[in-house]
């Protein structure tokens, strides 16, 4: 029984680092902005079929992101100047605001999909990369397992640093804070804002140039990975980045676990009944705050 | 006279006058009409029932549910499964039962979430039920699905119509009942409604189960005009996205705004769906995008806007020449 | 007869206590102070007497029933009503409305909708809103919609009205207008317990005067006995003597 498990928890961990990848940009988005971002998911297909199209170009996907990664920020920075920020400033209650941004977010994401679809169709792509096998302790990897944990992994303490950290780091967790005393104090709020929301994207893009190489992706992909990431927000804490990395681990080892010892087909179920009794038992996550 | 005046005088009489317009025009559209312009009505009107359903909870008390494609979808399986046993016009007010059951159980574990929370909670459950009914009916019962036994449309017709009139009755008089205006505080100020003696969490499960109850008859009555049903078809996300878009379009704050945006949609979404589907999306978000940031009280909302400029502008005309008198004379 | 009494009372917020161990009691028909800096606990004693945040432990009881465990609306409809620090009217109504609600919900019986409207007019009435029963509330004025708060409370029945900082944000005109309102209501009968800042108002028409800090009683008694308390001097009104007002 060991061997079965150890392995499906090793390759949890290498799937769950991409989850909290995906995770820490959202929450960064709601800790910061007070948006969920029901359009994550699409930005994690953009950057998944943006690294695709780059690759028939000849673009190395370890490489894609550098170019996809300032295209998504900057999208990501530009809806929250224009669409959240005019949405905030025109919502008679935060309550409303958190509301409409997300019936907002809804239409984004379907104007998101579907351009993408016009441009690419809707089919499967295949985009495997280092799709080869690797031996390490008498257990067989993918290499693309094991180079995006890396990644993934390198980033996440990277995003962390930079949050605990540096200056630019100190203003964003003053205004997921308290946006009012922030901007008392000198920052530039909407700055702040439409940084952390580009910040996001970018991070989603980089989980998709991740997943790409290791799945095939389509334009319709966006939509499951805005659920696990949201599952896996809500779990760690809606706001707190470090927790939604660490969220992120957990669900990725207990869908290994559940496709690997039960029926892959209950993996999805399995995580929404999470949701649900997470939302019940505790709404605020495991290391969130109110 | 002029127009406004006119209009405000007859209000009433000219409202009940639209509306026998209206019913007249239902009633006979089978005699005239092609069996596919029966059927679009059928879908338009279903868009109603769920649109009005939905503002009657989460237009007033700002819970935002996700849900009623739960609800829908648990009325086309009762019909499903019931529809050998069962006439037809019996199955109706239990899906109807049904729905206000587990709406019961989902609005007490449920409603005590914060707005957000319960959004996500809602639309969670709806591809939760998706997804377990997929996986029993595939692996323990062997089903791929349900063929439903079609009913003549004209009668599917006059039954959602029915139930159109039935769901907007209940809204009217919800809304002016002493619920109504509990619900109302609730989207108020929670907390100051629950101080000032109301018993928050049973007035909105009611009112919340009450909602659901009409969402299930709906999904009965469409049942039979889709022929084979099965968990992803009967769940589908958009029957909850296109009734709270319709609502916001309209304007939730109105009751006439809710229907305007329903029939506007549900007329769009069935003749362009099939032809321009991707592009019909991209509009659709597009338009939600629009509406929220534009007009967040919907259609509905401009109406007061238009008539103080017509009305404005009706006066302008008839001062025409003469003079207008100084302030500080 | 002691309308309210509280023995005990402790509020924690993960490790830190709010209220602590705080005895106290409301005699009827009085008006009692309640003062500390900020931060002192007193929104939270409010909070805890009207069960919108639970007791960690301690026991509060108004006429001597015990209030631990109930829920707000049926603390409401005993007879115990508020208004709250951030002004929480329902904005999607009009004043009539809010008032409104007040009286068909906030006692125990039913409520018939002739009889609700009346005792909606007569609470606004009372507090000189009349006029302006039809306007929407968002186009009043804080000070009246302070007002309307009062008049929804009213129109539920109490017998205990708890007022938080109702004077908070007002001018110095305004705050007397309110420092009468709340004797008038206090010569109707009702009993009166206030949070407040504005040393003028509370020293001015409460019986006795409370004193909160860091969530423990520090001082009860008479106005003149507390302004001259030496503790409370020192870490209140020290400042506000100087600030002169």
């Amino acid at each position: 029984m060991a061997e079965r498990i150890l392995p499906l928890i090793i390759v949890g961990i290498f799937q769950g680092s991409v989850y909290g990848l995906l995770a820490m940009g959202l929450s960064l988005q709601y800790g910061v902005c007070r948006v969920l971002n029901i359009t994550h998911g699409e930005f994690v297909m953009l950057g998944a079929v943006l690294t695709f199209t780059l690759s028939l170009s000849g673009i190395n996907p370890l490489l894609a992101p550098v170019i996809i990664g300032p295209l998504l920020f900057g999208l990501g920075f530009l809806l929250q100047a224009t669409l959240f920020r005019g949405l905030k400033a025109r919502a008679p209650s935060p309550a409303a605001f958190e509301g409409n941004a997300l019936l907002a977010a809804f239409g984004v994401m379907y104007v998101i999909q579907y351009i993408a679809r016009i441009r690419w169709g809707g089919r499967l792509m295949p985009s495997y990369y280092l799709a080869d096998i690797v031996s390490f302790l008498g257990m067989d990897f993918v290499k693309n397992q094991i180079v995006t944990f890396a990644i993934a992994l390198a980033l996440g303490v990277a995003v962390y640093l930079f949050l605990s950290r540096s200056r630019m780091g100190r203003a964003i967790r003053a205004t997921a804070e308290d946006p009012g005393t922030a901007g008392l104090m000198g920052v530039n709020t909407n700055m702040i804002l439409a940084f952390s929301f580009g910040l996001g994207a970018l991070l989603a893009g980089t989980a998709g140039t991740l997943v790409s190489m290791k799945t095939a992706v389509s334009t319709s992909m966006g939509f499951s990975n805005t659920v696990i990431a949201l599952i896996v927000v809500v779990l760690g804490g809606l706001g707190s980045v470090p927790g939604s990395f660490v969220a992120g681990i957990l669900i990725g080892i207990v869908s290994m676990l559940v496709a690997g010892l039960w029926e892959p087909v209950l993996t999805v179920p399995v995580y929404y009944a999470m949701l649900m009794v997470l939302l019940l038992v505790r709404p605020t996550g495991i290391l969130g705050k109110k | 006279m002029d127009i406004t005046r006119f209009i405000s005088t007859h209000r009433k009489l000219l409202l009940v006058g639209f509306l026998v317009l209206i019913l007249i025009f239902i009633i006979t559209l089978p005699l005239y009409a092609a069996e596919s312009d029966v059927r679009v009505l059928t879908t338009v009107l279903m868009y109603v029932v769920l649109a009005v359903s939905w503002a009657i909870f989460s237009g007033t008390a700002g819970y935002m549910s996700l849900a009623p494609a739960a609800f829908f979808g648990l009325g086309i399986y009762t019909m499903a499964l019931l529809q050998k046993e069962l006439p037809f016009f019996l199955i109706i007010p239990i899906g109807g039962l049904v729905s206000f059951a587990f709406a019961l159980l989902v609005g007490l574990v449920t409603l005590r979430l914060r707005g957000i929370y319960f959004a996500i909670f809602t639309f969670g459950l709806v591809v939760f039920m998706t997804e377990i009914i997929q996986f029993l009916e595939t692996r323990l019962w062997q089903r791929h699905g349900w063929q439903i036994i079609p009913i003549d449309s004209e009668i599917l017709l006059y039954t959602i119509f029915g139930l159109v009139v039935v769901t907007v009755l209940a809204a009217y008089f919800i809304r002016r009942s002493r619920y109504g205006l509990a619900l109302l505080s609730i989207g108020g100020n929670e907390e100051a409604a629950e101080h000032m003696g109301i018993n928050t969490t049973r007035t909105k499960v009611l009112i919340f189960a009450i909602s659901s109850a009409f969402m299930g008859a709906a999904g009965v009555i469409t049942a039979p005009s889709l022929v084979y049903v099965n968990a992803n078809i009967a769940f589908s996300l958009f029957y909850s996205f296109m009734p709270i878009l319709m609502a916001v379009f309209g304007g939730m704050g109105q009751l006439y705004g809710v229907i305007v945006g329903a029939l506007i949609f549900g007329y769009l979404e069935k003749t362009l769906r099939a032809q321009l589907y991707s592009y019909f999306m991209l509009g659709f978000g597009i338009i939600l995008v629009a509406v929220i940031l534009f007009l967040p009280n919907g259609i509905a909302g401009l109406v007061p806007m238009l008539q103080d400029k017509l009305g404005g502008v009706i006066r302008r005309l008839r001062k025409g020449g003469q003079e207008e008198p100084h302030a500080n004379t | 007869m002691r309308i309210l009494e509280g023995q005990g009372v402790t509020k924690y917020f993960g490790g830190l206590a709010a209220v602590s161990n705080v005895d106290f009691h409301v005699d009827q028909g009085e008006i009692l102070g309640l003062i500390g800096p900020n931060g002192a606990g007193k929104t939270t004693l409010f909070n805890l007497i009207s069960a919108a945040l639970p007791i960690s432990s301690g026991e509060i009881r108004f006429k001597g029933q015990k209030l631990n465990g109930l829920k707000p609306h049926q603390i409401c409809q005993m007879g115990v009503s508020r208004t709250f620090q951030e002004t929480k009217v329902f904005a999607n109504m009009p004043v009539f409305q809010n008032v409104l609600v007040g009286a068909f919900f906030g006692s125990s019986n039913h409520v018939s909708g002739a009889d609700a409207a009346r005792e909606a007019s007569q609470a606004l009435e009372f507090v000189g809103l009349s006029a302006m029963s039809a306007t929407p509330i968002n186009d009043l004025t804080l000070a009246n919609q302070k007002r309307v708060e009062v008049a929804r409370a009213l129109a539920t029945k109490p017998e205990l009205l708890l007022l938080d900082e109702l004077m908070a944000g007002l001018t110095p005109t305004e705050v007397g207008e309110a420092m009468e309102l709340v004797t008038k209501i206090r010569d109707t009968g009702i009993t009166i317990f206030m949070v407040e800042h504005v040393m003028k108002a509370i020293m001015g028409i409460s019986a006795r005067v409370m004193v909160l800090n860091h969530g423990e009683k520090i001082a009860e008694g008479t106005p003149q006995e507390v302004v001259v308390n030496e503790t409370v001097i020192e870490i209140y009104l020290g400042e506000e003597a100087h600030a002169g007002s």
